[in-house]
């Protein structure tokens, strides 16, 4: 096996029996052809709509709401610049970086208490984080919609100890607390993993040599899990930033955020250009994103 | 972990109490949903007394019953699709080497990590094109509807089944396809009897997988909904979006009762992955 190996490398192509190389093809037409299905596929229903959507980000919107697409220009990227455009884009950023930094905090801890159980508790502990992981995220996000409206458990319990009536329902708060609920598994997944294969020794180590808590934490721990830190943050920020349906049912109109003003741009204000250059912008950020990740020399989950 | 780095004191009672609260916060708005689904009071927050009414309006709305059978028809049938393209894609590219893997390998990668919205307004844009195209070419009629739901879908759902059936090639001998070949048993005799009842599993946790997928999206297929044609996950957002009513709570638990059932399932079958699985 390994002699027929070598000798296709060392005396090349042209020199080898040729069955060999006719065997060789035969492989590798075959990979191509069970690849075939999917790959056309994907071209047809995958690259060549995106190829559109960055066609119409350079095209304009004419006067009936339709789109001309002769005469390129980037007046829609100019547009990103516009006072309510930026203004969505920086409250979009701030809400989905304050969801990020909230389910580090809540998320750390976790994912470093799951990783300090013995390994049956462990099982279990994880079997109930995965499980609102895979659950219906319209339902969960409409839950909190339930709990937050008028006359609801959460007014009730507000009241109830002496807090007087809150209304969060229709507020940026309401809307970070869908998404951090919605995102929490996807920061927890991450950190639990990189966390988990962390030696111990190490952190008895450094207590060994008169290290503090925080110091080991710190130093040690930390730096260690810094893989499983960047992969969450980019899993939660990633999605907080387009989110659509958590701000529509649980925000109110005061806080329009990318993926509403994305979405409104198609179905109602008729102006796909926009809509267009700013789901593009959405996608560059998010592959720079990616891109970041695997630079870190993180793993898929 | 050993008891030598065991938190003590405050860390370790702040590390319980998290934990906790984690748990409380994941699960609480679940179970008040489901209460509040049996509750008689019209006001969807509110407790009224034991009721099934809501639950018996969804059986007699006839719009959001056509939605359900909607919903598990794309379902179906995008996962019947996505299965078998996703398979294939995957034994191509952990069993062979061909001019473009590494291409097709970064393409499969990009329908998981894109944005909704993103995938969304192109399949908007897409659909808008493409029809206008066909029914001139051929003469057809066609609109958006069943066909743009189910190939929005089926764009999205091979990526994920291909990567969990490449988890289980990945993790499988090939030895066992090589026995059977030097043995005489032509490439399908190979597959057909030796690598599709180890893979299975991973078929399936895909197909699982591409189904939850079909059933809770949203953005997606909002977009390419057409006249006639609307998931139930798009018509209850409509609904919600008019106004909270008894009728999306008990809608919503149906809902969440069959994504709870297919998690229980794929835990369940990945339960005997690793039974049999390698180690």
């Amino acid at each position: 096996m390994t002699m027929v190996d070598e000798s296709v490398k060392d005396v090349g192509v042209e020199a080898t029996p040729e069955f060999e190389a006719a065997a060789i093809r035969q492989e590798s037409q075959r990979g191509f052809l069970l690849a075939l299905p999917s790959y056309a596929y994907l071209v047809l229903f995958f690259v060549v709509p995106l190829v559109i959507v960055v066609v119409y980000s350079f095209a304009t919107r004419n006067q009936f709401g339709g789109t001309d697409l002769s005469g390129w220009n980037i007046d829609s990227y100019a547009k990103l610049g516009e006072p309510i455009v930026r203004a969505i884009l920086f409250r979009s950023v701030w809400l989905a970086l304050i969801t990020t930094v909230i389910c580090l905090m809540i998320g750390y801890p976790f994912a470093y208490f799951l990783a300090t159980r013995s390994q049956r508790i462990r099982n279990v502990m994880l079997v109930f984080v995965m499980i609102p992981f895979w659950t219906n995220f319209l339902v969960r996000n409409y839950a909190w919609r339930v709990i937050l409206g008028n006359d609801g458990p959460f007014t009730k319990t507000t009241e109830f100890l002496g807090l007087g009536e809150h209304e969060l329902l229709f507020s940026q708060t309401a809307v970070v607390l869908g998404l951090v609920y919605g995102f929490l598994p996807f920061m927890i997944l991450p950190l639990y993993a990189s966390i988990e294969r962390i030696d111990t020794g190490l952190l008895e180590a450094s207590r060994d040599l008169y290290a503090n808590g925080w110091q080991s934490f710190r130093r040690v721990l930390l730096p260690l899990s810094t893989p499983g830190v960047i992969a969450g943050s980019i899993l939660c920020f990633v999605p907080s930033l387009g989110a659509y349906v958590t701000p529509e049912i649980l925000g109110g109109a005061k806080t329009t955020l990318l993926g509403s003003y994305i979405v409104t741009q198609f179905l109602t204000a008729r102006n796909w250009p926009l809509g267009a250059s700013l789901s593009f912008v959405l996608m560059a950020i998010m592959l720079s994103a990616t891109l970041v990740y695997f630079r870190k020399g993180g793993q898929t989950l | 972990m050993s008891s030598a780095v065991e938190p003590r004191g405050w860390t370790k009672a702040m590390l319980h109490a998290n934990g906790w609260m984690v748990y409380l916060f994941f699960y609480a708005p679940i179970l008040l949903l489901v209460i509040f689904s049996f509750s008689a009071s019209r006001n969807v927050g509110t407790w009224g007394g034991w009721t099934l009414d809501w639950y018996r309006e969804f059986g007699d709305n006839q719009s959001a019953r056509n939605a359900l059978s909607d919903s598990l028809k794309v379902a179906v049938f995008s996962t019947v699709v996505s299965v078998v393209l996703g398979t294939m894609a995957a034994l191509s590219l952990e069993r062979f080497t061909f001019r473009g893997k590494q291409v097709f390998d970064a393409l499969l990668y990009l329908p998981i990590i894109i944005p909704d919205v993103t995938m969304a307004v192109m399949m908007l844009l897409f659909f808008s094109q493409f029809f206008d195209v066909i029914n001139m070419v051929f003469g057809l009629n066609m609109r958006k509807g069943f066909n743009s739901i189910v190939a929005s879908h089926i764009a999205f759902s091979i990526s994920f089944v291909s990567v969990v059936v490449r988890a289980r090639l990945a993790g499988m001998d090939n030895k066992m396809e090589e026995a059977a070949l030097d043995l005489y048993a032509t490439r399908w005799k190979a597959f057909r009897h030796v690598t599709l009842p180890q893979i299975s599993p991973g078929i399936a946790g895909g197909a699982l997988l591409a189904m939850t997928l079909s059933l809770d999206d949203v953005v997606i297929t909002q977009f390419v909904a057409g006249p006639g044609w609307t998931t139930l996950p798009v018509y209850v957002f409509g609904l919600i979006r008019k106004g909270v009513t008894p009728l999306i709570n008990a809608i919503s638990v149906v809902m969440l009762i069959a994504s709870m059932t297919l998690v229980v399932l794929s835990l369940v079958l990945e339960r005997a992955r690793g039974g049999t699985g390698t180690q």
